[in-house]
This record gives structure tokens, C-alpha cells and sequence, in this order.
């Protein structure tokens, strides 16, 4: 289903595949007419996504077809072994990790896992880690430091699961406690913000010597319809939320908040998955050779360093 | 100071003259409490016991040793987003630091507790319902950092609704910040005690106030990451009773004790005695 400011995209490009297909069949010359609807096509396709609305971004975050984490260690990466479990307690379905290569080195992956359709989402939690997925992400980081392996984080996240159960494990203590296993590494470790960015939930894993974020991805404090339910009274206000919260990747990026935005095809992630993969890969093993030269300690002082300065006041 | 405030417009307007300023209703058992009563029992209803909310000027007369408490924080906030809602963040902004009197939503200060040196953070509700924001993360990273550097403890009183939404992502980042400002403090071995009041939400719970060396916790705060009605609306179910409060934390091994207001700087002190390395360890 197209996102509603894709519709009138869809409508044209339909009408050109039908003009296409009666002159194929016809064999009656269409090509002027084809000519300029194509025009138009790109003229409305660059009118669109030149000037996409924050809100319109988190429409493409979100976007069914989008590459998920598994989507991506799958594309860019070989040899992926999935590991399980927290050792405490159980299974998360909404995080997933394991060991994986990466252009020949050998890295530790762990990401938030969205599902692809209701039924996975379903297993998935949507998206939305309890504390076990948080253990098995910190687990996944001891790994890391213990064989010495870079560290890379996929985010896509609404946010850490809001429920009796999530509380009752604490929730709040393993935020906290991912964050700063996450923070204490001595290896290099990368967090790319895939699609949503959602909270303490994204923090958790997002605490990189670089974080890079997809173009048409978001990372807020809260979600937007959260916020206008706060602070409009009316979570039908989220355009406004989204526009306010500043959360699109180039926002962040004047913000200091990321440090790189991976470009997405036209029309965003969705459109052409394959295109979006190869771009995340090159980013991804441009991040690892900047570290390259820095040591353990250093890996460590350049991650404190980077969050340390985040923040504005006045003194 | 609220309560006095509340007040105060009351006389203005002609309303209530003598009563209110002398009696102060628990929210809990509808007792009427003498006001001086309820100052002297360090804002706990006598009657009941229930915690009422205690300023943040008052919990740190209360948490400091007599004339020990030096002022370190005073940062101001900055509106870095522009953000804007029914009204401008500045314009909010203006209105809480009259209301708190203070520039934002942390006080903070040297001071020894129990004779020991320490750093001690208190949250200020009146301000942003002690909502963590840029200033709130850099006042308590400084704070560590100072205690890291002068071997002193830390001692962190929370009470918060979160990270603050108009500074979006950087109220987020102050999560990490503070976070790893911790590790300077565990470096020196210098002991951390996170006080968790009536309510701990959100951000602030998932950061530094979850990673002390002791958890304690005051009777009955609302304690958790998701508010009570954010979990309402997404299970479609009401809460257990009891449910995140500070008896429900401490029965799921989430805090180390709940302490009565009335003994909590005894059991503060208590502690930094036991693990503050200036203490040495002595026979008999």
C-alpha cells in the first residue's frame, strides 16, 4: 500500500505502464505522450522528495518493505551464526544478534527486528524489546570485547516495550545497563539508525564511536504521535510533533547528535532495498577503517568524548 | 515552597485566610496536618506515614551536614530546537524558573553527609515536573566529574517524569552522557548512591539513577521507565495494585532498600561511611 503522499506517484507511473503496454499491443506511437508524462513523472517524484516534511520521513521510516535488521546482515554481510537468549530469562524476538562477516573481518552484530508482515510482527513484539533483548545485546557486547571484534548496532525501534512484564524484569536498569556496556566497549563499535529511532529503547544500542542514520530515518525522545498526545492533547497532531522534535536525519546531523547520513534511493529505502544495502555497506566500512588506528583505550576515550560533549546551555 | 506559593495567590484573591496557611491536608489518609507538623516530620504525614513531596532546598538541609552545602550548579537552559507547541519552549521556560526559582530542573553542591565528601544532586520537581533536559544532564555529569576529581561520593536524589521533550534527541543524549560519566567515579572507586522519590520516570530512571553502588528507595514513589497510563493504553488492561512502586521494585530486586524519609540520611551516611575509601578499614 503506498504511503499517502506516494499516491499521486503510483497513479502516474500506473497510467504510464498502461499507455506503455497499449502501444506495445497496438502498436499506435505514444512517445510524445510518453514523453512528457515521464517528464512529469520526475517532476513530481523531485517536487515530493526534495521537499519531504519530517512527518512525511517517519511515513518512509516506517514504510512496509523497508530493509530490516536481518534484511541487512543478510545483504551485506556473510556467514551470519544467529545467537539466542539472555542466559536469564529468555528469548527476545524483537532483537536479533549472532556473529557475521563483514568484506572478510569478523564482527558481532545485534539490531532491533521489526517483522515483514502481521504475523512476524506479532513474534517480533513489533519491534519492542523486553529486558531479555537488552541482556542478549549486552551478552552480544561481551562477545565483542572478548574476541576483540568490532561491534555493530542496527536501530529500528518504536521503543522499549511498555508493559506489566518489561517492567516487573526493569526495564529501566537495562536500558541503563546496556548503555553503558555499550559505552565501555574497547573495541570499535558502529550503530546505524535504520528506520525508527524510538527513545531509550534505540539509546540502548546506540552508544557508537559513530552513529549513522538512514536519510528518511528518525531518533527522538519520543515518538511523535507520543508527543502530541503529551503536549497537543491529541496524538492526531504528530505531524506537528515531528516537525517540532527536529528528528530527521538532518537535523540530527547539524545537532551533532549522528555523524553521517547513509543516502537512501529516490523515494526512500523501500523503493529499491538492494541500492539502500550497498550504500549502508560502504558507510559502514568507511566508519570501521576511520577507527581502525585507535587502540582499546582510545576506542573507549573517543566514545566518551563524543557523548560528552552532546548538550546546549548557557552558563 | 509551592504549597507556601499556593497560598500566597489564595490570600491575594481574598479566598481562605487563616486555614490553609496553618493546615495542610495528606493526600493519602485526608488527615489535617499542622503545616509546622508536616515540616518538622520532614514532609511525611504522621498520621499515615505517606511521603509527601519534599522541595528541593529542604532534602538537601536535610540530606547535607549543617552548614556544609556549597552551590555548584546554576547553568541555564538554551532552546536549541526552537521547539514550539501551544506555546514557545523559552516562554515555558520563563514561567518554571519563576515558579521553582531556580534556572532549571537540578540543584546541586559540595557538602560532607555524615562527614563524608561528597557531591549531592537533587531534582526539583516544581521545575518541568524535573523534567531531564540538556542543563539537567551537563549539571550532573559536571557533578560527578567534580566528585571524581576530589574524591568525593556522589549522592543523587531523583524525581523526574523523564527526559524533556523540547530538547528532543539531546535530552536523550544526556541519558548516555551521565552514564558514562559514571565510569570517571568507578575509576577512583568512590561510592554512588542514587535516591529514587516520588515519581522516577522515564530517561532518568534509565540512566544514572538505575547505576548506583545502593538503590535506595522512599516509601510508595511512583518508580519506573514507561509512565502508568502509557502501559494502560498500549495492554488495554488495569494495573496491578502496588504496581511500580517502591515495594513492588524492591520485591523484584530492582532497589537495594525503601527507606523512611525520617532515616534516610542516617542510611546515607551510613553507607558512604562503609564504602567511601577515605573511611580505611581498621580492626576491632
Amino acid at each position: 500500500m503506498p504511503l499517502e503522499f506516494e499516491k499521486p506517484i503510483e497513479e502516474l507511473e500506473a497510467k504510464i505502464a498502461e499507455l506503455e503496454g497499449f502501444a506495445a499491443s497496438s502498436g499506435v506511437d505514444l512517445s510524445g505522450e510518453l514523453q512528457v508524462l515521464r517528464e512529469r513523472l520526475a517532476q513530481l517524484k523531485s517536487e515530493t522528495f526534495d521537499n519531504l516534511s519530517r512527518w512525511e520521513r517517519v511515513q518512509l521510516a516506517r514504510a512496509p518493505g523497508r530493509p530490516t535488521t536481518l534484511d541487512v546482515i543478510g545483504g551485506i554481510m556473510t556467514d551470519f551464526v544467529e545467537l539466542s537468549g539472555d542466559r536469564t530469562f529468555g528469548e527476545d524476538a524483537a532483537v536479533v544478534g549472532g556473529l557475521a562477516r563483514l568484506e572478510g573481518t569478523s564482527v558481532v552484530v545485534v539490531g532491533h527486528q521489526k517483522g515483514r508482515d502481521t504475523k512476524e510482527n506479532i513474534k517480533r513484539n513489533f519491534a519492542m524489546p523486553h529486558p531479555e533483548g537488552y541482556r542478549k545485546a549486552m551478552r552480544l557486547m561481551d562477545l565483542a570485547d572478548r574476541f576483540s571484534r568490532p561491534f555493530v548496532a542496527f536501530i529500528d525501534t518504536p521503543g522499549a516495550y511498555p508493559g506489566i512484564s518489561a517492567e516487573e524484569r526493569g526495564q529501566a536498569w537495562v536500558i541503563a545497563q546496556s548503555i553503558q556496556r555499550m559505552a565501555r566497549l574497547r573495541v570499535p563499535a558502529i550503530a546505524v539508525i535504520l528506520g525508527e529511532g524510538g527513545s531509550g529503547g534505540a539509546l540502548a544500542i546506540g552508544v557508537g564511536n559513530r552513529v549513522l542514520i538512514l536519510e528518511n530515518a528518525w531518533y527522538s525522545v519520543i515518538s511523535p504521535e507520543s508527543c502530541a498526545a503529551i503536549l497537543w492533547r491529541d496524538a492526531k497532531e504528530a505531524a506537528k510533533a515531528a516537525e517540532a522534535l527536529k528528528l530527521s536525519a538532518p537535523d540530527l546531523l547539524s545537532l551533532g547528535i549522528v555523524d553521517k547520513i547513509i543516502p537512501e534511493p529516490g523515494g526512500g529505502a523501500h523503493r529499491n532495498p538492494s541500492a539502500t544495502l550497498a550504500n549502508i555497506k560502504q558507510a559502514l566500512l568507511a566508519s570501521l577503517a576511520e577507527l581502525s588506528h585507535l587502540g582499546p583505550e582510545e576506542l573507549f576515550e573517543d566514545r566518551y568524548r563524543r557523548f560528552r560533549g552532546l548538550g546546549h546551555y548557557q552558563s | 515552597m509551592a504549597l507556601e506559593r499556593l497560598f500566597r495567590r489564595r490570600r491575594a484573591q481574598g479566598e481562605a485566610r487563616d486555614i490553609p496557611e496553618l493546615w495542610v491536608k495528606c493526600p493519602k489518609c485526608d488527615a489535617q496536618i499542622y503545616k509546622k507538623d508536616l515540616e518538622t516530620n520532614l514532609h511525611v504525614c504522621p498520621k499515615c506515614g505517606h511521603h509527601l513531596r519534599l522541595p528541593a532546598s529542604k532534602r538537601i538541609e536535610m540530606l547535607a551536614d549543617a552548614n556544609t552545602f556549597e552551590q555548584m550548579t546554576g547553568l541555564k537552559p538554551a532552546d536549541p530546537l526552537g521547539f514550539v507547541d501551544t506555546e514557545p519552549y523559552p516562554k515555558r521556560l520563563e514561567r518554571y524558573q519563576k515558579e521553582a526559582g531556580r534556572p532549571d530542573a537540578i540543584v546541586g553542591g559540595r557538602c560532607t553527609i555524615g562527614g563524608v565528601p561528597s557531591v549531592l544532586l537533587v531534582m526539583d520537581y516544581a521545575f518541568a515536573g524535573g523534567s531531564m533536559g540538556s542543563v539537567v544532564g551537563e549539571e550532573i555529569t559536571r557533578g560527578i566529574e567534580r566528585a571524581a576529581e576530589e574524591n568525593r561520593a556522589v549522592v543523587i536524589v531523583s524525581v523526574s517524569g523523564g527526559a524533556r521533550m523540547q530538547e528532543a534527541a539531546l535530552s536523550l543524549m544526556q541519558m548516555a552522557k551521565t552514564t558514562l560519566a559514571l565510569d570517571r567515579l568507578w575509576a577512583r572507586r568512590l561510592p554512588y548512591v542514587s535516591i529514587l522519590t516520588d515519581p522516577t520516570t522515564g530517561g532518568v530512571t534509565a540512566s544514572f539513577a538505575a547505576l548506583a553502588d545502593v538503590i535506595l528507595a522512599e516509601p510508595g514513589a511512583l518508580i519506573g521507565f514507561a509512565g502508568p497510563r502509557v502501559i494502560k493504553q498500549t495492554i488495554r488492561q488495569d494495573l496491578p495494585e502496588g504496581f511500580q512502586r517502591s515495594e513492588f521494585l524492591l520485591k523484584h530486586g530492582m532497589v537495594d532498600q525503601v527507606v523512611d524519609r525520617r532515616q534516610l540520611k542516617e542510611t546515607v551516611a551510613q553507607v558512604l561511611k562503609l564504602l567511601h575509601p577515605r573511611t580505611v578499614n581498621h580492626a576491632g
